[in-house]
């Protein structure tokens, strides 16, 4: 009976998704976030504050991350936000070393790069992943301009805005791999890919610049361009926070649609189509 | 179902707790370090090849922080420090030695007396905060050139006043160097005012060093004694200075 059903689906057939360059590019750059986060998260660490201008106002963070002792005597971790204020214990402001002890730190030892407080080392991780993202985001895009990838597969085609709403209602409702048989991005794929690789990616490395005293002497529009020093700063950590959440949505998206297929096609370059496929995989993860 | 759930929450902690402490691990390996090493290199040819020898922007009155912070050392504690500070420095003198054909010897009147800058520029310390300041002082240049260096020195070591930990064998004495071209640098001063008053005891009386483009690490306060060297091998831990003894990089330009 499976045997007969299956016979009359459409047959799968794999297709060429991801050109190596591709595949090299997505997994550096997974790499070089892995290690940029919890980094950076160790950078953060020696002054959770931020400002907007020039300089620091110390008074006036829009958002800052500190600890105090409450009225039973312990240590509490607090996050303040404008005029909100949160408690915040056991995960930012005050958490637990590795051995146990409630100590005052900005981020729990389990995010940061190293674990214990170590900012030169901190600063070197960030530093040499940074290049590693640099490097391998310019051979990417050189390839994919000299392929005019970005046009054939990335540009919303004509009246694909218009079904934005529909693939909008498609996706809160998981059901984003219904119509990916050709195995085309969909339109909302289109402008998060490029939000990042236009938008995120580019400001990350350009606030990230910006917080070089030796960069804003040579090229000074770019505390202008980002409003201060101080501003950009900001900025990185909010791109930051915005890559999170593009990561967070990414992975969630993969798991829930074809994990092992969109999994294959990022490692071999091989992508299965047709319903079939897809079916068989989400008939597997119910 | 819910196996293969808690397979993947268990597979996904499993992985990340590896993987951090696999990078605990290698930060204190040797071989890691030389890799992170070879990143500082980068970005050490990557500033001395590309960005030149630019200006650090200058502001106006107006942009001054009403709060600049104090960082490191705000009061050394030496017995000679205390005494010079007692005196308002009358009895203190900069000198300026090592691998120079004519030491230099300058009391604060006499470096008042030098060709001097005054500029408002951004202080960037290395742990993210920034503050806006009015700085005069001596330029180093011509004080450097009067005192004329040795061909083969290349680095200009800051001996400073204070002591940021104790160590039996001195290593815990801030120190610094930069590299002598640096020094000629038109930016570069000794700085002795501080948005127009005598340079304060906690920003580093009676002078510290004003090296724009660079992080607040390399900025030397409280100066005693500026060395000219060939090498700072044999000088703290050979790294080039106090915070770079303790893993901070030595071009501090990012």
């Amino acid at each position: 009976m499976a045997a007969i059903a299956e016979a009359q689906q459409p047959k799968p057939k794999l297709i060429y998704r991801h050109p190596l360059y591709v595949r090299v590019a997505h997994w550096l750059n997974a790499l070089c976030l892995l290690a940029l986060l919890p980094s950076g998260l160790q950078i953060l660490d020696a002054h959770p504050a931020f400002y907007w201008g020039e300089a620091s106002r110390f008074a006036h963070p829009f958002l800052a991350i500190g600890s105090a002792i409450g009225p039973d005597g312990a240590p509490h971790g607090r996050l303040q936000i404008g005029a909100w204020c949160f408690d915040t214990t056991g995960w930012l402001g005050v958490s637990k070393d590795a051995d146990g002890n409630a100590i005052a730190r900005a981020f729990p030892a389990s995010v940061t790069l190293p674990r214990e407080h170590d900012l030169g080392a901190g600063r070197h991780w960030h530093f040499l992943f940074a290049w590693i993202f640099v490097i391998n985001g310019l051979l990417y895009l050189a390839s994919a301009l000299a392929t005019r990838r970005f046009a054939r597969v990335l540009l919303p085609a004509a009246g694909e805005m218009r079904r934005i709403g529909r693939s909008i209602r498609d996706h809160l409702r998981l059901r984003s791999h219904q119509g990916s048989d050709t195995g085309d991005y969909n339109i909302l794929q289109k402008l998060s890919y490029l939000a990042v690789i236009f938008g995120l990616l580019p400001l990350m490395l350009l606030t990230g610049l910006t917080m070089s005293p030796s960069v804003d002497a040579a090229a000074p529009f770019l505390t202008t361009l980002f409003g201060g020093r101080q501003s950009a700063r900001s900025i990185h950590f909010l791109s930051a926070s915005g890559l999170c959440i593009f990561f967070v949505v990414h992975i969630v998206m993969v798991i829930v649609t074809q994990p092992l297929n969109l999994l294959r096609s990022m490692v071999t370059g091989w992508f299965r189509v047709g319903d079939a496929g897809a079916e068989r995989e989400r008939a597997a993860n119910d | 179902m819910t196996e293969r759930r808690q397979f993947l929450r268990q597979l996904a902690a499993g992985v990340s707790t590896l993987a951090l402490a696999g990078c605990d691990r290698l930060t204190s390996s040797q071989h890691m370090a030389e890799v992170l090493g070879f990143g500082e290199t980068f970005t050490r040819l990557a500033q001395d090849s590309l960005l030149g020898d630019g200006l650090a922007k200058e502001f106006p009155e107006s942009a001054i922080s009403p709060d600049f912070r104090a960082n490191g050392t705000t009061a050394p504690d030496s017995q000679a420090y205390l005494d010079h500070a007692a005196a308002a420095f009358s009895d203190w003198s900069l000198e300026i030695s090592g691998m120079v054909a004519h030491p230099l010897k300058l009391t604060l009147a006499e470096l008042r007396a030098a060709p001097a800058r005054t500029q408002i520029t951004r202080h960037d310390c290395v742990e993210g905060w920034s503050g806006i300041a009015k700085w005069r002082g001596a330029r180093l240049g011509p004080l450097i050139a009067r005192a004329m260096p040795h061909p083969s020195a290349r680095y200009l070591v800051f001996h400073c006043a204070d002591t940021l930990e104790l160590t039996l064998d001195g290593t815990g004495d801030y120190y610094e160097t930069i590299a002598l071209k640096d020094a000629f640098h038109p930016q570069t001063i000794l700085a002795y005012d501080m948005n127009d008053q005598p340079l304060p005891v906690a920003h580093g009386a009676p002078v510290r060093l004003r090296l724009e483009r660079k992080l607040g690490y390399k900025m030397a306060k409280y100066v005693m004694r500026i060395e000219a060297v060939e090498s700072f091998a044999d000088i703290g831990r050979g790294r080039g200075g106090y915070w770079e003894d303790r893993g901070y990089d030595w071009h501090g330009g990012i």
